[in-house]
């Protein structure tokens, strides 16, 4: 048995010492980082260890800004894209014949790169010197004035980047939660429908526990992917976020350490140390959640 | 209640684009009557479950008519039809327990028949009780055993009391010793209740040993409907008789000759038919150790087996290796020069003609 584990141990070494080396390493440093007092990157020096950075980061407006979208994004997009994803998969996999074309409209975000899908949404939502944007036009066909998407009020902003952050998560859920309905045995419908279940009923009782680990780890994935947003809101508002309220946590680090008013790794390494606690505490109390829920 | 089946048929499409199809079920017509355990028998692929699919709703005719009872059901949902169905595979919710495997039909009850909680865990209990799992209600299936297994899907099918239960293939991830414990709980079960059932296998034992009735089926058509006895003593074509009994029916090549039935040079018996050629079965209990005996072949071995033995014999017309023949253990084995003569009982030998299997009755004259 001992010889057995050091073998497997053997067999590790290579993929650990990548793993220290790209990944523990860094982690480390971050927090070393964190904790060094007015570093100066021109002398590489700093004057003393403490918690100051951490009490910079958290009275930053800017930090708070991008605390509060994130938060926003992430109990917003998460559940609602989920769900959505959830719906769907259903309707695709009662649908038969559609299911090929549904594919390929989901997917097409998928394929696309972020920054195209962001011209998209561009031509739906950002006002030109013709038009207002297709969503603007519709908007009038009721009667609604035209709203500013991209530059207006902070609202109409954040509708924008929940909505474009929802597309860009669907297809990937779709195609999980696709391939997890698909999984599910037909025999337990069949059992069901025997005993005179109805649908929905049987969606409740039998369709969603079964696949209830898979949407769990699209929720916790979900939450963790949210949590590191940042290039949708670039591709929609450009890189100068902090002035257009809209900047995200990972926006935030990026722009201490590289953006206009940037050079201040110290403090990006505390925000970086913040997100990760957040992050962490989430995860931690969605696996509680799931063990609780999920039954095998 | 009585479940009438009227010239059903069902056809399955081919996948090929040449359009062709596969007639699973070809002109099933029969009734089974109040309170009867009816066993559907065939080989692997006759078209058993989708019989009993046919029945529990599950699959619609492609035509023909189904009644329950006076009603004609053909073309209500299975959740309408109230009939217990228990899987070749046994379908338990993986995430429920077995208490609320059990109860998961009585969820589905509306309107006056609709029960509270304490009512449907009173009615579970009941039916854990008829199958005596009473004592694993909270374990998950995969705590349970194949035959735990089968009986909560037994006590599923079972707790709404429905007029009609539908078992397919329920036996047949058991060992051999379950199996025949099971088959005969399944008989108590149905005796005590009085449910139609229909019991779906391949296996003839399971069939022979506890339904009232049997039909055995042969890629989609009914070959033969009875009491397992009847069809045992009197199979009306090759198929029936080789497809019953244990160990199987002895076929030989053989011929009718001026009212003799032979097998090779050896006239075995007389038989009242025109002259053709016919395959003879011989059921492995028809022979009789006899040095005067009409039949003879190379012995090979003996294999005791209780009150019974074994003899195993080689004859060139016969169809396959070696005939087994079944006698009382303490019959003396008289081997003569390697060969060894046997007389037959004539009601366990049966002719067949050659080209559609069929029995030949002899002419009484
Ligand atoms: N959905 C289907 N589509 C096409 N052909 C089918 C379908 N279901 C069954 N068949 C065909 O119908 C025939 C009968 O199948 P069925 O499942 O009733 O057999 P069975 O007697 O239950 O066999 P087994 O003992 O192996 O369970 C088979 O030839 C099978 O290939
Ligand atoms: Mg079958």
């Amino acid at each position: 048995m001992e010889k057995r584990n050091n073998k497997a141990w053997l067999y590790l070494l290579p993929a650990l010492a990548f793993l220290v080396v790209f990944l523990v390493y860094p982690l480390i440093d971050v927090f070393v980082y964190s904790l060094e007092e007015g570093y100066n990157s021109a002398s590489q020096s700093y004057y003393g260890i403490g918690l100051y950075n951490f009490s910079y980061v958290l009275h930053d407006p800017y930090f708070i800004q991008a605390l509060k979208n994130t938060f926003i994004l992430v109990f917003i997009t998460v559940p609602l894209s989920t769900i959505l994803a959830l719906l769907i998969s259903l309707a695709l996999s009662s649908i038969k014949k559609l299911k090929e074309a549904f594919e390929t409209i989901y997917f097409l975000p998928y394929v696309t790169n972020t920054l195209a899908v962001g011209l998209v949404f561009m031509i739906l939502f950002k006002p030109t010197a013709y038009s207002n944007g297709l969503i603007n036009m519709l908007l009038s066909l009721f009667g609604m004035g035209p709203i500013d998407f991209i530059d207006g009020p902070y609202w109409a902003k954040m509708l924008v980047l929940c909505i474009y952050t929802i597309w860009v998560v669907l297809p990937f859920k779709i195609l999980v939660l696709t391939g997890a309905l698909a999984s599910v045995n037909r025999e337990y419908y069949d059992a069901a429908r025997v005993d005179g279940t109805g649908k929905i009923r049987t969606f409740f009782k039998i369709t969603l526990p079964l696949i209830s680990p898979i949407l769990f780890y699209l929720v916790i994935t979900g939450f963790i992917g949210a949590f590191k947003a940042y290039s949708d809101a670039v591709a929609l508002f450009g890189t100068n976020l902090n002035v257009a309220e809209m900047n995200t946590l990972v926006g935030y680090i990026y722009d201490m350490l590289y953006g206009a008013s940037g050079g201040y790794p110290s403090y990006a390494s505390a925000a970086a140390v913040i997100l990760f606690a957040i992050v962490l505490t989430i995860t931690c109390i969605n696996l509680l959640i799931s063990r609780k829920h999920v039954h095998y | 209640m009585q479940i009438r089946l009227e010239h059903l048929f069902k056809k399955f499409k081919s996948r090929d684009l040449k359009g062709g199809e596969t007639i699973a079920v070809n002109d099933f017509d029969y009734t089974v009557k109040d309170g009867r355990l009816l066993g559907l028998l065939g080989p692997s692929g006759c078209g058993k479950s989708t019989t009993l699919n046919l029945i529990s709703g599950l699959l619609t005719p492609t035509s023909g008519r189904i009644y329950f009872g006076d009603n004609d059901v053909t073309e209500l949902a299975p959740e309408h039809r109230g009939v217990g169905l228990v899987f070749q595979n046994y379908a338990l919710y993986p995430h429920l327990n077995v208490r609320e495997n059990i109860m998961f039909p009585l969820g589905n009850l509306k309107g006056d028949a609709k029960l509270n909680k304490k009512e449907m865990a009173q009615r579970a209990l009941k039916a854990a009780e008829l199958v005596q799992i009473e004592n694993l209600l909270d374990r998950k299936p995969n705590e349970l055993s194949g035959g735990q297994q089968q009986r909560v899907a037994i006590a599923r099918a079972l707790v709404k009391m429905p007029a009609v239960l539908l078992l397919d293939e329920p036996l047949s991830n058991l060992d051999a010793r379950l199996r025949l414990k099971t088959r005969e709980e399944i008989r108590r079960i149905q005796k005590a209740t009085g449910i139609t059932t229909i019991f779906v296998t391949h296996d003839q034992d399971e069939a022979m040993s506890i339904c009232d009735d049997i039909v055995v089926m042969n890629e989609g058509f009914i070959m033969q409907i009875g009491k397992p006895q009847e069809v045992y003593d009197a199979p009306t074509s090759l198929f029936v008789a080789k497809f019953l009994g244990n160990p199987p029916i002895n076929v030989f090549k053989g011929r009718i000759l001026n009212k003799e039935v032979y097998i090779g040079q050896d006239a075995i018996m007389p038989f009242e038919a025109f002259d053709q050629e016919v395959y003879v079965g011989i059921r492995p209990e028809g022979f009789i150790i006899d040095k005067e005996g009409p039949i003879h072949g190379e012995f090979v071995r003996e294999e005791v087996m209780g009150k019974d033995k074994s003899v195993i014999f080689r004859h060139q017309d016969f169809e396959g290796e070696n005939v087994r023949a079944i006698v009382p253990s303490e019959a003396a084995v008289e081997v003569v020069d390697d060969h060894i003569n046997f007389a037959l009982k004539k009601r366990k030998v049966f002719v067949f003609a050659k080209e559609s299997g069929k029995i030949i009755n002899p002419e009484r004259s």
